[in-house]
């Protein structure tokens, strides 16, 4: 279990890191998302699993899906009808 | 972590460029077009600016890895001053934790610790919160939402996006599935929120994330058929309007030591624990109408 726990907390060392250095925004909610639930997995093994719970619905779930329809709001999601129109032109 | 490593890539790729014009300035006379628009912009720039400007950014790398790791420091010392997980004299020093763990279940009859000292003990605090994330929604909506009360088709027509998958049957043939279980497991987490782990923000969070996930499988048309602004506003209103009240009457009773209605209960089993399961059904209204609220105004301004 100790391995399990310090493979986690260096994987979200890891993930925090390159949060900040990912240029694409897309790539770094992705990479935001899974630092969460790694996060909730630790709440757990560190025998609190209100958070755990709490840390996988709101931080891996809800406010990535508000900063995903952010980024759409700011055209930064590239989706498949513009990819076409790019193609043609 | 983030400053000095993204002001040490800067500088890395940013801080050798003047150097190179300067030398290229002086073996060659025929500037590329780039350089000479920027010798264009600044005609009188000499190597001493561009000292100045080199000296200032090893300043502030320098120092910004100084005040981090000096910042890094502060915290790890902190941290090792805590008591340790787990360990049998973690609770000497701590009067209330020892004195919730001794007396929480008798005084609320909650098998679950963390949800007495959220909705009971510190149950001002948790009506606190909720009118925070009701202020919250408020704002967001002065800000984000573009349509009157009466969303006109032309407008919510306008505001959909095209390309947005419509009738995706991958995506309903996930959401069969999947969204009852979300539904069911929210719930639980709600009513269940004085025996096991969870309460009424988590079962409100996952019962919120069950909603958007409705909303992005069958489109806008389908979820405002039962949940539109109204729906949302009573909802809001009601559980922030009860809370309060049930909240005061706790209060009342308690400081004047008269018979609550609510009782114990038998330990164990769902209508124990007093009010705890009227108030974790309030909380959890609040925040999933919030959460689905939010995501709605933030993806197109109106319900």
């Amino acid at each position: 279990m100790e391995k399990v726990n310090a493979l986690l907390l260096i994987f979200i060392i890891v993930c925090a890191v390159s949060v900040s250095l990912t240029k694409n925004l897309l790539s770094a909610l992705i990479i935001f998302m899974s630092q969460s639930l790694a996060m909730s997995v630790v709440w757990i093994l560190l025998r609190a699993p209100d958070l755990g719970i709490t840390e996988a619905a709101v931080g891996a779930g809800v406010t990535s899906l508000l900063m995903f329809a952010a980024l759409k709001k700011l055209h930064q999601v590239r989706s498949a009808s513009n990819e076409k129109t790019d193609k043609r032109a | 972590m983030k400053k000095p490593i993204s002001a040490l890539k800067r500088f890395l790729e940013e801080g050798s460029e003047p150097l190179d014009i300067e030398m290229q300035s002086e073996l060659d006379y025929t500037p590329a077009p780039e350089e000479a628009r920027r010798g264009e912009n600044h005609p009188t720039e000499e190597p001493g600016h561009i000292k100045n400007r080199r000296t200032a950014n090893v300043l502030y790398t320098v120092s910004s890895v100084v005040l981090c790791a000096l910042m890094i420091f502060i915290l790890v010392y902190n941290v090792s001053g805590l008591p340790s997980f787990g360990g049998a004299d973690t609770l000497i020093d701590s009067e209330v934790g020892r004195f919730y763990i001794e007396n929480g279940l008798e005084d609320t009859g909650a098998t679950n610790i963390i949800t007495p000292i959220i909705l009971s003990y510190r149950g001002f605090d948790t009506l606190g919160e909720s009118h925070v994330l009701f202020i919250a929604l408020c704002s967001v909506m002065l800000l984000l939402r573009f349509a009157p009360q009466d969303a006109s088709s032309a407008l919510r027509a306008y505001a959909i996006e095209e390309d947005e998958p419509q009738d995706d049957d991958i995506l309903k043939g996930f959401g069969h599935v999947l969204l009852p279980l979300v539904f069911v497991f929210g719930l639980y987490i709600i009513f269940n929120g004085n025996l096991s782990p969870g309460g009424g923000f988590s079962g409100g969070a996952v019962l919120g994330a069950g909603f958007i996930m409705y909303l992005v499988i069958y489109g806008h048309d389908a979820a405002y058929k039962f949940f539109n602004y109204k729906t949302m506003k009573l909802v809001s209103m009601t559980a922030l309007v009860s809370y309060s009240l049930f909240k005061g009457y706790h209060f009342i009773t308690g400081y004047n030591g008269w018979e609550s209605v609510f009782s114990n209960g038998t330990v164990g089993t769902i209508f124990s624990g007093g009010m705890l399961l009227y108030l974790n059904v309030f909380v959890g209204a609040v925040v999933s109408v919030t959460m689905y609220t939010l995501f709605v105004l933030f993806r197109r301004g109106d319900f």
